[in-house]
């Protein structure tokens, strides 16, 4: 049985489709990524999936409870952390802990090896009697993954949890997560950040309520249309605005010292593209394939499907 | 290095022993640094590190304890209300009025600066256009998506045609084509002359940056271009590899003695080694897998990313300083 299934799942606000039909199957034990910026549906779904708000057509199933009819069960066996953590701030890191605990019925028994544990693995043990609003950033997100956590469920949902938290605190905190993939726990995390979706084993791209791609970030890559080269000249802006203007078919970006040009046939493209060097002059020190990032297969995956990409 | 005619070697920001103390709190404890004209700069660091700090002593919001600096001419001390009339700034909250439409906002802003009347019409003009608004001047600001705003914004915070722009976290939360669009015209400004400045924890932000400074604990810890950074300032080999059940394989390479840390990364394991010599964490990898019956297809040390480096950075800090340290991420 899947951790989570859902077919056809949508929602609309009057008349803005937050979510439009959204097909995704998760397995027991895996990462599973929704990605994609501001406004793209990744809050909506997430909430639909656990629950707190009723789907306008659509079915899913998580941990085998149907979200509408079967959502008291539901919550036993999932966890949510929500943008904000959820965490009162005026209790300290143990009361807050406790406090979950008695919300979800956490029996006493066996209560405090468990709070233990988890903050010997959040590594909040020092800190246990601090107030959670005297906090840092990366600090109160793994405390409200503790709290998530705290009814041991078997998926646990993360809405941006890496939202505002510094690099180092957010390779932290995907530590936790594979130790907890480690114990079958599904996970499925949305997040604005591209290059953070590569750390999940499959995702789905989402912009404007719709997918753009689904699969490992692999097969999500594969979706890309031709190639990506990287150019490297002493004069990047110089040649970026060259090849915008003299390379049909491309699309150039400039990435601080290099230049990044997407092209349908990479050989023609290369060749083009040392005629252009050399003759405005300039010293072509790279010229080779890379491996796209999922941000520029977003970016050639929306520009694909529709021109305007901006409008609302 | 650049070598774009917009960056001649002229310097418009530099600072010298840059203190700044909040009673025993030292938030920015002697950072030195210059930056040359067109140059766009990003500032890395975590919460707290003293990004913004710096920042408000640079803009002239904030008096420095000790040290000095210039920002495009004007002394940081003396002559802080010069200093304000040649800045914009722009955060992530973009500071926009929701209620009002995209013109009434540029008209705002352009009362704040207090643009002659010749110029605001102008300048209004220059920002439709640039922020590609002309057919939505009439809009109401909060119905427009987020790429939008942020070229609103950005349009904005540059009506008063500033030397030098700070930008906070500029682009976190939209999506990457907006993102593009945002740094083109940033790199257009650039190469007018304007100086931009850059703070954010955002990798995909920094990459877009001439140069990057690393701060952590009110020092800088790193200071040069991204390809630098990645090339000079890695402590550590990063590996990256493709074989079987990924996910085991992580498991597995993490215990080992060799490896600092692994994780999933793409189609792979994306390992970081305890030293700068790749050869013994490659020699572990490859006995490691063979010996529990994975199949290895890949195997090499690659360039690390930005984020391996500042990790790296910061990690290689936090183990120099063990004793003070209660580590408040």
């Amino acid at each position: 049985m899947p951790a989570i299934h859902a077919a056809g799942l949508r929602r609309t606000f009057d008349d803005l489709v937050a979510v439009a039909g959204l097909d995704v199957t998760v397995a027991e034990g895996e990462i599973f990524g929704l990605v994609g910026p501001d406004g793209a549906g990744k809050t909506t779904t997430m909430r639909m999936l656990t629950g707190l708000l009723p789907p306008t057509g659509g079915t899913a199933e998580v941990a085998g409870c149907d979200v509408v009819r079967d959502t008291e069960r539901l919550k036993e066996h999932i966890g949510y952390m929500s943008q904000r953590f959820g965490l009162y701030p005026d209790l300290t890191v143990m009361e807050n802990l406790d406090f979950y605990a008695d919300i979800y019925g956490v029996p006493a028994r066996g209560r405090s090896g468990r709070t233990e544990r988890l903050l010997g693995f959040s590594n909040l043990t020092p800190f246990k009697h601090r107030l959670a609003g005297n906090l840092s950033g990366g600090m109160k997100q793994k405390l409200g993954l503790a709290c998530a956590l705290i009814h041991t469920p078997r998926v646990l949902f993360l809405d941006e949890p890496t939202n505002g938290v510094d690099p180092v605190s957010r390779r932290d905190f995907w530590r936790i997560l594979y130790q907890l993939v480690r114990e079958r726990v599904t996970i499925f995390v949305s997040t604005a950040y591209l290059d953070e979706a590569e750390r999940c084993n499959r995702l789905a791209l989402l912009h404007q309520g719709r997918l753009l791609g689904l699969g490992t970030p692999d097969e999500v890559k594969a979706l890309m249309p031709g190639a990506l080269l990287e150019v490297r000249t002493a004069a990047p802006r110089r040649t970026a605005a060259l090849l915008r203007a003299r390379l049909a078919g491309a699309t150039v970006g400039l990435f601080g010292d290099c230049v990044h040009v997407a092209v349908a046939d990479p050989a023609t493209a290369e060749a083009a593209i040392r005629g252009l060097a050399a003759e405005a002059g300039f010293d072509l020190q790279s010229l080779r394939p890379i491996e796209p990032s999922l941000e520029d297969v977003f970016v050639s995956v929306l520009a694909a499907r529709e021109a305007p990409a901006d409008a609302q | 290095m650049r070598s774009e005619p917009a960056s001649s070697a002229e310097i418009v920001v530099e600072v010298h022993d840059l203190v700044k103390r909040f009673g025993t709190f030292t938030a920015v404890a002697g950072i030195s640094f210059a930056v040359r004209r067109g140059e766009i700069f990003g500032f890395l660091g975590p919460n707290g590190a003293g990004k913004s700090t710096t920042i408000r002593m640079l803009c002239g919001l904030l008096a420095p304890t000790s040290g000095s600096g210039r920002v495009a001419g004007f002394d940081i001390v003396r002559e802080t209300e010069q200093i304000k009339t040649r800045i914009g700034y722009m955060s992530q909250k973009f500071s926009l009025y929701d209620e009002l439409t995209v013109e009434e906002n540029i008209d705002f802003y352009s009362g704040i600066y207090r643009l002659p009347r010749a110029k605001k019409s102008e300048r209004k003009e220059w920002v439709l256009t640039m922020a590609g608004l002309r057919d939505h001047r009439r809009t109401r600001t909060g119905v427009l998506s987020g790429g939008w705003k942020q070229r609103l914004a950005l349009g904005c915070a540059v009506l008063h045609e500033p030397s030098i722009l700070f930008l906070d976290e500029p682009t976190s939360g939209v999506d990457p084509n907006s993102r593009r669009r945002f740094w083109d015209l940033i790199y257009e400004l650039s190469g007018r002359g304007v100086t931009v400045f850059v703070t954010t924890h955002y990798m995909e932000e920094s990459e877009y940056c001439d140069r990057l400074g690393v701060v952590y604990r009110g020092e800088l810890i790193a200071l040069g271009t991204p390809r630098d950074l990645k090339t000079l300032h890695m402590q550590e080999a990063v590996l990256d590899l493709e074989c079987d059940r990924p996910g085991d394989a992580r498991e597995l390479i993490e215990r080992l003695p060799e490896i600092r840390e692994a994780a999933l990364f793409g189609r792979g394991v994306h390992a970081v080694a305890r030293a700068a010599d790749p050869a013994p964490a490659l020699a572990a990898i490859r006995a490691g897998l063979a010996a529990a019956g994975f199949k290895l297809v890949r195997l090499e040390r690659i360039t690390p990313t930005l984020e391996d480096v500042f990790v790296s950075l910061i990690e290689s800090r936090d183990r120099a300083d063990a004793p003070q340290q209660e580590v408040a991420r």
